[in-house]
């Protein structure tokens, strides 16, 4: 039977989705989007240039992938919720990331300005996806407004550090009735497959590819982890043990 | 507490001295560190550290491309008028210097625009002299209304204004501010400002924070390096980045690191106080990249092609194409009276320089922003 995932009514079968916004030019995201087979992929309502054909990244995007734009730039509710309007009236579909982010210095996320957000958008008709903060309570309130997935940090925007709020994103996937989908901070594919091996619904990357030497190749790379990440979660893994299991037992005469 | 306490408190502070015993291993040291305080930044603006800047220059490539990407945004600036109520010495647009003081009509403003927005730049930077009489708010909000047609961000190089102001500006549609306090030494400042409202230097170095304050989306300062102690001008320039940057976290902050250029015009005998050469301009950006690594800087074309090709992946993120520095440059073109403000060393036309940018391996970034008018309920 195919694993899949259903956010927003469609299928996925590629759980890893490919952020736009540093590759070197934007060939590079159709070649990274081919190796990678990423489904789902996220582009900055600011950066699109909906008038000059050449400029405009969506022409990089191919026709088949679901595009997810990002409310990039917004600082409060109602301006994701403005940039979310102005993405669907021109053509974007109606899947978004939300991203509110007033703190231009680390980048991090407002999740009472999320949870707004989600609650405007879930009653227009949007499939809402909020980048945020792994908080239990925020998670379950998106949930409540309708959220079709949250989207914790592993670690700051573009910093590669990994899954430094690691326990957690294991709290949400735990406790949420939603997808778990890991946002920012992911570095290497091996980070990636560890949230997988945790059980995260997708995983979203951007930097670590858009900034290796080789965008294309690092894409395939994280699909293959995010591949193997999965695997393993569905394969169940054996669990770790304490202490060594001595083939001759001390405790043995005891039986 | 206004940034002016943070001047006067490094006023006291022996630079030189401290200069004088930074070591190699402690700027081996700094650039070894993940995070810098304002010391560290100042060690790396010293004659020590210029035998660092290889690995100063590693390193800053590294948290360039982690925070910002393989791109470089660009912008171009649109001058509106040249009359000026300043007597500065440095610049061709002081009132003391003879020429035709022109002020762009709505309609030439619209036929610049339309020639600036046929090159694909969505960023523009419109610029006037330093006159409130000649180009009054009313005027920049009319121009405004014209440009929001053509581009995506609008942001504005005029004379400081009060915070009310600047959010008449930002309800206009302008969403940028730049203001340089051409020198943080207050008494250069004095001397180079001979007469004119710019003499108020507390003025002046309050006025990025209003345009925060106001509403500015980003907000980009400098230094005009020359005038003063460039090392010390680079100093404050960064300290006033990172106070903008903390005290203003939805703000995105950036420097401008333009350096003295000559300009046409009567007034000739002004001497800069320093050169700065393209070795130290590197320093500069480095340790500020170092220092801020999510700040934004962006270089002119008063650059020369060369240096500017070479400095992508170092610290930029930013820079003007196809630059013209008159007024109605455009529509101008090769016309007599076409008097810029200053020379510019690189005229590569937008293409050329989108050409050039592609072949570093880095994207141009023509749209990097979305006009969003929000409903006031």
């Amino acid at each position: 039977m195919t694993d899949e995932l259903v956010i927003g009514g469609k299928k996925l079968t590629n759980r890893l989705f490919l952020g736009t916004g540093k590759f070197p030019s934007k060939k590079m995201i159709t070649e990274a989007l081919r190796r990678s087979g990423a489904q789902v992929v996220t582009v900055a309502l600011r950066r699109i240039d909906f008038e000059a054909q050449e400029e405009n990244v969506l022409n990089y995007i191919p026709k088949d992938c679901i595009l997810m734009p990002n409310t990039s730039g917004a600082r409060n509710a109602e301006e994701a919720v403005r940039i979310a309007e102005i993405a669907r009236a021109a053509g974007c579909g109606n899947w978004v990331k939300i991203e509110v982010i007033s703190d231009n210095k680390y980048l991090l996320p407002d999740n009472y300005e999320t949870v707004k957000a989600t609650e405007i958008l879930v009653k227009k008709g949007f499939v809402v996806l909020p980048y945020m903060h792994p908080d239990l309570m925020v998670a379950k309130r998106l949930q409540e407004a309708g959220a079709a997935a949250v989207m914790p940090l592993g670690s700051p925007i573009g910093s590669n550090r990994g899954l430094k709020t690691k326990e957690m994103i294991r709290i949400l996937i735990e406790e949420i009735d939603l997808p778990v989908i890991v946002d920012a901070g992911i570095g290497r594919p091996s980070q990636a497959a560890e949230a997988m091996e945790m059980g995260a619904a997708a995983v979203l990357v951007n930097t670590a590819i858009a900034t290796a030497d080789d965008p294309p190749a690092m894409a395939e790379a994280f699909s293959l982890a995010v591949q193997a990440g999965r695997k393993a979660f569905l394969a169940g893994p054996g669990r770790i043990k304490e202490f060594a299991e001595a083939s001759s037992p001390l405790t043995g005469f005891l039986r | 507490m206004s940034f002016y306490e943070l001047v006067q408190k490094y006023r006291e502070f022996p630079v030189e001295e401290f200069w004088g015993k930074v070591t190699d291993s402690q700027v081996e040291k700094i650039i070894a560190q993940d995070r810098l305080n304002t010391l560290d930044f100042l060690a790396l603006l010293s004659e020590k550290a210029q035998n660092y800047l290889e690995p100063m220059a590693q390193k800053a490539h590294r948290l360039t491309v982690q925070n910002f990407g393989k791109v470089i945004f660009l912008y171009t600036p649109m001058y509106l008028s040249n009359y000026c109520a300043n007597q500065c010495a440095y610049c061709g647009f002081s009132a003391l210097n003879r020429m035709p003081r022109k002020k762009l009509s709505l309609s030439q403003v619209e036929e610049e625009a339309r020639l600036i927005a046929a090159t694909g730049l969505r960023h523009i930077l419109i610029l006037t002299g330093e006159s409130r009489s000649k180009a009054p708010i009313s005027y920049l909000k009319e121009c405004v209304k014209i440009l929001k047609k053509y581009f995506s961000s609008i942001s504005i190089e005029i004379y400081p204004l009060e915070t009310e102001e600047y959010r008449q500006l930002v309800d206009a549609g302008v969403d940028g501010l730049t203001i340089y306090q051409e020198t943080y030494d207050e008494l250069i400042y004095d001397r180079v400002h001979l007469k004119g409202p710019k003499k108020n230097y507390r003025f002046r170095l309050d006025a990025p924070e209003r345009g925060a304050r106001a509403g500015m989306r980003s907000v980009n300062i400098g230094a005009l390096l020359g005038l003063g102690d460039w090392r010390k001008d680079a100093f404050f320039t960064g300290l006033h980045a990172h106070y903008l940057q903390n005290k203003y976290l939805d703000v995105e902050i950036s420097v401008s690191l333009p350096r003295l250029r000559s300009y046409p015009g009567t007034i000739k005998e002004f001497k800069p106080y320093c050169q700065v050469n393209d070795k130290e301009l590197v320093q500069f950006m480095l340790a500020l990249r170092l220092f801020l690594p999510r700040c934004g800087i962006t270089i002119s074309t008063r650059e020369a092609p060369d240096f500017r090709d070479n400095i992508i992946g170092l610290g930029v993120t930013k820079m003007s194409a196809g630059s013209v520095t008159a007024v109605g440059g455009r529509i101008n073109r090769g016309k007599e009276n076409n008097i810029p403000q200053f020379d510019i060393l690189d005229e590569r036309s937008v293409s050329e320089i989108r050409e050039m940018i592609l072949s570093k391996g880095y994207q141009p970034v023509f749209k990097d922003w979305h006009p969003i008018e929000v409903e006031v309920s």
